[in-house]
Parts: structure tokens; C-alpha cells; sequence
């Protein structure tokens, strides 16, 4: 294992996706990410690597999808406005089938919106975010060392399902500097027989595409999708629980909004109040089936979000509105304090 | 003895393309060049949204199909991950010039090491005949009923002219396919846009004025005529950027 | 026990930089730290500030919103943090940049003119460790071990020659007696 280091969450994740055996970034500069691409601009060209600024986002996702097509590894990042841009390449990625990395470091919107950090593109990233049926692994990281670890895997289950991945951090983890463990530097070789690397005449040709002007064709290739989404489902669901066993009120938050929490539910605990928290490390797929265990002994389930309420839907349907569900929230760049968190818990416990 | 035969670069798979549409005879362009240069086994297709969005079906090498525009910046990801590889697109004027002016001019300004075939018919063809960003003044299309008019819609773009403005790019050159001394100027270029890759010179676009029948209502003979008439003096063809002759000069 | 430190002044005082020394220096010493800046055009001119936590437990929120420490560098960031101050909390004002006084009873103030002993050691930047060498004299949570091992890890290579102006201005700190 190697030494532990003072790094920022962005930058963190630049060199854990270098050790996972990336060798290819394309980007375009936008805050509060830009440490990311400053770093890969840097390290990329020492190791035979690539780093190119490419002219816009809409571009750099499509390099991205050139090179995916390749079956290297292969990453982008962004903040807000600019992951919106990528939208349309997502969606082909997604639709061709291929895997990659793409970063979101939030921030508050919608429009140009601000610098600061936000969990707004939570809808964008669970749900599609482009057009047409599709999902992506969304993998939320709440410390610098969860920056590295969570690029790492996100490498891995792109490659292990031929799905896309983002990491949806925000401007806080971005920006942050704390102790981080960086991951041993590995070499990858997963089978990728479907890459076109030019056919050395001595196989039929591969073709990356995502167009099927046969309805009954792109229908099947949507239900093969949706099958292997089933299996990520089934094997890929990531959360921490904590004090959550004897818990009456469930907080749920995921990456910055989660450590605040934390902190809220230990003061909850000293001052008596049976408070928990349920910490999703993917919100796609979400932890549904840990939240509906728990509604089965919970009272009530808070949501803390920095957005206007997106994920306690997914709250509400994981528990099948069988309890309160409440909403503790800021918007706009702004973060709620522990004592916000607390209050909302106490409100929950006085009502329940 | 004269034997014709389908380059082997090209499927077996029939072509979607309209009667006396030109599709055809620059795919078989572009197929020849492939043959003739040997690097079928290394060379990878991206194929546009327009016309030809299923030329992966036509190509017996590996191929990519971009999203509308877009297809140099596929390119480049192919081309920076494999620079061993060959990397060519086949864009038309919609895709190219219209939506993907952005990736198209920076490519070029990077000098991306690919081949670009750029398809000029002056129409959106497979969207059923409307204005594109290279239609001629006056030119009568279903989004420009009255024919063309600057005033509200600009001017077409020469891309060739525009590009050489540049000052990273190789090769730059505009032919035609509207009679066989054209077709074989325009398979000399594309070979030479082919080459120059190999030799690692850098970007090289071939633009080819072509004409489509269908959507612009006439005969293939008459389109052909049109394209003589009408598209080559707005858009004249020649050499527009070629480094490696200015060196050898 | 965990300390939570807001060091604020204008841009360009080495407002993030006494920061990172801070979260170095914990790093070493084994502690949970994190170091979280403002980002953003407010960087370059405006406010700065940063949020540094050292802890022996892992550390919840990094943003430090009752400080127990405030470094105020210049008078809007005393104006701006002094009311968020924790009870019992300590107050480091630079007294050569703010003419004012603190107003609250229940902190622990020092006032250290800075600026003006940065410029009388030859180090005119480095008013920020100046009043950082104080910080560590003051509170017990922070030791005053470590200094060139937290130097050596903020300080790049590159200015190597910049470790000892640095050491002298955290002593010049710690040896004022104000």
C-alpha cells in the first residue's frame, strides 16, 4: 500500500484513473473541475498517455466515444452546463454499448447557474440524461479517497458490463484536500472482442453504431440492454449504513450532503434521538431494497440533498411511500449545515 | 481481357443510394484507394448522419457511425488511441459544414492525422431535400421554397476555401464525379488523402462536388449537367492546400 | 478532539496556503484532516477563505462553520466571521490591516500586527505564517513540532530556498508576544 497523501478530490481522481490503466482524456475547461484536466495535461504526456483540450464539450465526448470504440480507457470531465453539452455522446456511448468514464463535479444551475457545489444533475445522471432508454452506473463519492477508489471501479464495472459510467462529484470533493491512499497502478486486460482496431483481414468487420431502422431490431437490442441493467441491479448496489439497525428516523444524503448528515446524526444520537444514515455510494443502481428493509422499522426517512428534492423520489418509491418521507435541502451552490440536518430530525421525531 | 470487378474493400451488401445518386462511385473511390494502398486490415471507417449513415454496412473494414456531425471528433479519439491505424470519414454537407463546422475546423487546425471525405451535393438528402449550409443562391429546396435567398439565409460556405485559411492543415482539395475525367482526378486525391496519412503528414480533406437527382428534381443526366454548370463555378475545382508540393517546389 | 480552523483574508495573502501547511502538518502527525478552499473569481483579488479541520476522529463536514480558530487577515473577514466564532474559540487578528477591535466577551483574542513584522523580517508575503506560527504557540491542539516536514511538503521543490524564510516567519509568530 502505498503512502498516504494530501490531495484535491479532482486531482485524486486524475491519478486514480491514470493507475487504472487510463490512458486517454478529453475535456474542455470549466470550474470547479479544471484541476482534473490541469493535472492530466500534465501527467498524460509523460506516459505515453493523451490529453487533449478539445474545442467543446461536444467534441471531447465524442473523442471520448472514438476512443471507447478502440476499447482503451477512456474518461471525461466536466461540471453542470458542461455535462449537459455531452448529453447527446452519452447517449450514443450508452447506445452503442461501449464503456467509459465520465466525471461530473457539480455545480448549481440550472443555465449557467454558479460555481458552487450542487447535487442538481441527480435527475440528468440517474435517469438517462440524454434521449431514449439507456442508464449509466452513477457512483457518488463523499471524500477524496472515495475520488480515487470509486474512478478505479467505475473503470471496472464500465468494462464488466459495456455500460458507461459517471462519477457524480460535486464542487465540495472537487475542491477539498484530504489524506488519500491512491490505489496500486494495474494493468488491465479485459476481452474486448467488439473494439475496432481494423479487422487484419482476418475476421468479419466491427461495427460501432447505435442505429437499428428496424423497429423490432432496436427493440431487442433495448431489452438485451435492460437485461444486463437488471444484472447491475442485482450485483453492483453500493451504500454505507450507519446507526441505522435501531434507527426510528433514516437520513438519507449521498456525498457532500452525507458527511454533513453524519454529523447531524451523531448529535442526534447524543441528544437521545434514535437518528440513522443510509449513505448511497451508487445512486443508480439505487439502494432500494436497503431502504425498503428499513421502512419496515424506520418511522420516518429524511432526504438531504443539495437540490430542490430529486432523490427522495427515489426515496419514496424504494420504501413505497410507506412512511414520511421529508426533504432537508439548499440549492444554488449553498450547503445545509449540521444543525439544519438536526433540526429537520427533530422535527421528524417530534411528528412521528 | 478487361476484368471489372467490386473492390474488396466494399461488402456485398447492396447500396441503399437513389438512381444516379453519386454515393456509389465515391464509396467505389474511396474502396479502390483502400485496396490499391493495402491497409484494409488496419483502417477504420466513421460513417456521417446524411446519406451515407449506413456506409458501415458498405465498408468491409472496421467502421464507427458518429453522431450528426461529429464524425472528426470520433476520428480523432480513434486516431489518438491507434495512431498505427487509418482513420478516414465520409461526411456530407449537412454533417460537415452545418452541425460539425466546429469539430471540422479544429480538426483541421490540429492537422489530426485522418482522411476526410467530404460529400458536397448542396442538399440535406436523406431528410428529403432541404436548404443545406452549401445550397446555391436561388437554389429551390423544401426549407427554401422561393429559391435561396442570402439576404435571410447568408451565403453557402466553400469549406475548401475556408480551411486553407488555416494554417496547420496538409492537404486540401475539391474534385468532382460528374464525368469520367473527373472521377479519375477525384480517386487520385482521395488516394493521395489516403497516403498522406500513411506518411503521417496530417489532415487531408477531399471535397466532392456531387449532385443528387432526387432531391433536386431532375434527371441524372440534367444533375450532372447542373453540376457543371452551376456547382463547380461556385465552387471551382483544384488543389487548395497541398504542403508537401509547396516543399518540393 | 477535533480542531475546525477558518483562515480568511483577501486573495493572495497565502490565505490557502497557511491552510495546506496546517493539513500537512496534521497528515504527519497522524490526525484526520481535510483542507477545503473557496473557489472560484472570488480567488483572485476578493475574500478568501479556507475551511481546515485536524481530528483524531475521521472527519464529517469539511466546511468549518463554528470555527474554534479564525485567522482574519483583513477586516471584511472579521466582520464577516467573528459572530461564528465557538464560544471559548480563539480570534487571530492581523492588527497591522484591521484597526478595529473584536467586539465579543467570550473568545480569546490576539492581536498581531503581521503585515508590518512580515515586512521587518524581509518576508513581506508571509504575514499569513506569521500569524499561523501564533496559532500554533496559542492552542494547545496543535503542536510545535513538525514545522520543516510540513514545510517541506507545501513548499515545491522548485523554491526550496524559500523553507527558511518560511521557518523564520512561523517563529516570528510564535516568539510574539501580544
Amino acid at each position: 500500500m502505498s503512502e498516504k497523501v494530501l490531495m484535491k478530490g479532482n486531482e485524486a481522481i486524475a491519478e486514480a484513473a491514470i493507475r487504472a490503466g487510463c490512458r486517454h482524456y478529453f475535456g474542455y475547461p470549466i470550474t470547479p473541475q479544471t484541476e482534473l484536466a490541469a493535472y492530466m495535461s500534465k501527467r498524460m504526456p509523460k506516459i505515453g498517455g493523451v490529453f487533449l483540450q478539445a474545442e467543446s464539450e461536444i467534441s471531447a465526448i465524442n473523442m471520448v466515444y472514438g476512443v471507447a470504440g478502440s476499447g482503451k480507457r477512456v474518461m471525461t470531465s466536466s461540471s453542470s452546463p458542461g455535462v449537459s453539452l455531452k448529453q447527446e455522446g452519452i447517449s450514443y456511448i450508452a447506445g452503442s454499448d461501449l464503456p467509459a468514464l465520465i466525471v461530473n463535479v457539480q455545480r448549481g444551475g440550472p443555465g449557467l447557474g454558479g460555481i458552487q457545489p450542487s447535487q442538481s444533475d441527480y435527475f440528468q445522471a440517474t435517469k438517462g440524461g440524454g434521449h431514449g432508454d439507456y442508464h449509466l452506473i452513477v457512483l457518488t463519492p463523499a471524500s477524496v479517497q472515495e475520488m480515487a477508489d470509486l474512478t478505479s471501479l467505475a473503470f471496472d464495472l464500465a468494462d464488466k458490463y459495456r455500460v458507461p459510467a459517471m462519477l457524480l462529484a460535486d464542487g465540495t470533493t472537487g475542491q477539498m484536500m484530504e489524506p488519500v491512499e491512491l490505489p496500486e497502478e494495474k494493468t488491465v486486460s479485459v476481452d474486448k472482442p467488439w473494439a475496432v482496431t481494423g479487422t487484419g483481414m482476418k475476421r468479419k468487420h466491427n461495427i460501432i453504431n447505435s442505429l437499428y431502422l428496424q423497429p423490432d431490431e432496436l427493440e431487442k437490442m433495448n431489452f438485451e440492454r435492460f437485461e444486463r441493467y437488471k444484472l447491475i441491479e442485482e450485483n453492483e448496489v453500493r451504500y454505507e449504513s450507519y446507526l441505522t439497525e435501531d434507527a426510528d428516523i433514516v437520513v438519507v444524503a449521498f456525498g457532500i450532503a452525507a458527511r454533513v448528515s453524519k454529523n447531524a446524526v451523531n448529535e442526534a444520537r447524543r441528544q437521545g434521538i434514535k437518528a440513522g444514515l443510509v449513505r448511497p455510494i451508487t445512486v443508480w443502481p439505487f439502494p432500494k431494497k436497503a431502504l425498503a428493509d428499513l421502512s419496515k422499522t424506520a418511522k420516518g426517512f429524511i432526504s438531504v440533498e443539495l437540490s430542490m428534492g430529486q432523490m427522495i423520489d427515489d426515496v419514496r418509491l424504494a420504501i413505497n411511500c410507506s412512511r414520511p418521507v421529508a426533504l432537508c435541502n439548499r440549492a444554488g451552490g449553498m450547503i445545509p449545515s449540521p444543525d439544519e440536518v438536526l433540526d429537520s430530525i427533530k422535527k421528524m421525531q417530534e411528528g412521528i | 481481357m478487361v476484368v471489372f470487378e467490386k473492390p474488396k474493400s466494399l461488402t456485398d451488401a447492396e447500396f441503399h443510394y437513389c438512381p444516379g445518386c453519386t454515393h456509389g462511385i465515391i464509396h467505389r473511390l474511396v474502396a479502390e484507394a483502400i485496396d490499391s494502398l493495402g491497409i484494409e486490415g488496419r483502417t477504420i471507417g466513421v460513417a456521417p448522419v446524411g446519406c451515407a449513415v449506413m456506409a458501415y454496412n458498405y465498408f468491409s473494414c472496421d467502421m464507427v457511425e458518429a453522431a450528426h456531425g461529429r464524425a472528426p471528433a470520433v476520428a480523432t479519439g480513434l486516431k489518438r488511441s491507434m495512431p498505427e491505424n487509418i482513420i478516414f470519414t465520409y461526411q456530407g454537407d449537412g454533417d460537415l459544414a452545418s452541425i460539425g463546422m466546429a469539430e471540422t475546423v479544429h480538426a483541421a487546425t490540429r492537422n489530426e492525422n485522418i482522411t476526410i471525405i467530404f460529400v458536397n451535393n448542396a442538399i440535406y438528402g436523406m431528410t428529403g431535400g432541404q436548404m443545406a449550409p452549401t445550397s446555391l443562391p436561388g437554389q429551390v429546396t423544401q426549407t427554401s421554397p422561393y429559391g435561396r435567398d442570402v439576404k435571410v439565409a447568408g451565403y453557402p460556405i466553400r469549406v475548401c476555401e475556408l480551411l486553407s485559411g488555416l494554417e496547420a492543415p496538409e492537404f486540401i482539395t475539391r474534385v468532382a464525379v460528374n464525368n469520367v475525367k473527373n472521377v479519375k482526378a477525384a480517386g487520385k486525391a482521395i488516394k493521395k488523402a489516403f497516403q498522406n496519412q500513411i506518411d503521417g503528414k496530417g489532415f487531408s480533406l477531399v471535397e466532392v462536388v456531387s449532385s443528387c437527382p432526387t432531391n433536386w428534381g431532375m434527371t441524372p443526366q440534367k444533375a450532372l449537367q447542373w453540376v457543371d454548370e452551376k456547382m463547380i463555378p461556385y465552387y471551382p475545382l483544384g488543389v487548395y492546400r497541398d504542403k508537401s508540393a509547396e516543399v518540393t517546389e | 478532539m477535533t480542531t475546525e480552523i477558518l483562515i480568511a483574508g483577501f486573495g493572495g495573502q497565502g490565505v490557502l496556503f497557511a491552510g495546506k501547511f496546517l493539513a500537512y502538518k496534521g497528515l504527519i502527525e497522524n490526525k484526520q484532516v481535510s483542507w477545503l478552499p473557496s473557489y472560484g473569481p472570488e480567488m483572485r483579488g476578493g475574500t478568501a477563505n479556507c475551511s481546515v479541520i485536524l481530528s483524531d476522529e475521521p472527519v464529517g463536514s469539511p466546511i468549518v462553520s463554528k470555527p474554534y480558530i479564525l485567522m482574519a487577515m483583513n477586516l471584511p473577514s472579521l466582520d464577516k466571521y467573528e459572530k461564528d466564532v465557538l464560544p471559548g474559540g480563539l480570534i487571530f487578528v492581523d492588527s497591522t490591516l484591521i484597526e478595529r477591535k473584536v467586539t465579543r466577551s467570550d473568545v480569546k483574542v490576539f492581536y498581531i500586527p503581521s503585515t508590518a513584522l512580515a515586512a521587518e523580517i524581509g518576508a513581506p508575503t508571509l504575514a499569513n505564517m506569521i500569524m499561523t506560527g501564533k496559532v500554533i504557540k496559542e492552542c494547545d491542539g496543535i503542536s510545535s513540532e513538525n514545522l520543516e516536514a510540513a514545510l517541506g511538503k507545501v513548499v515545491s521543490a522548485r523554491h526550496a530556498d524559500l523553507k527558511d524564510i518560511n521557518l523564520k516567519a512561523l517563529q516570528t509568530g510564535m516568539d510574539y508576544a501580544g
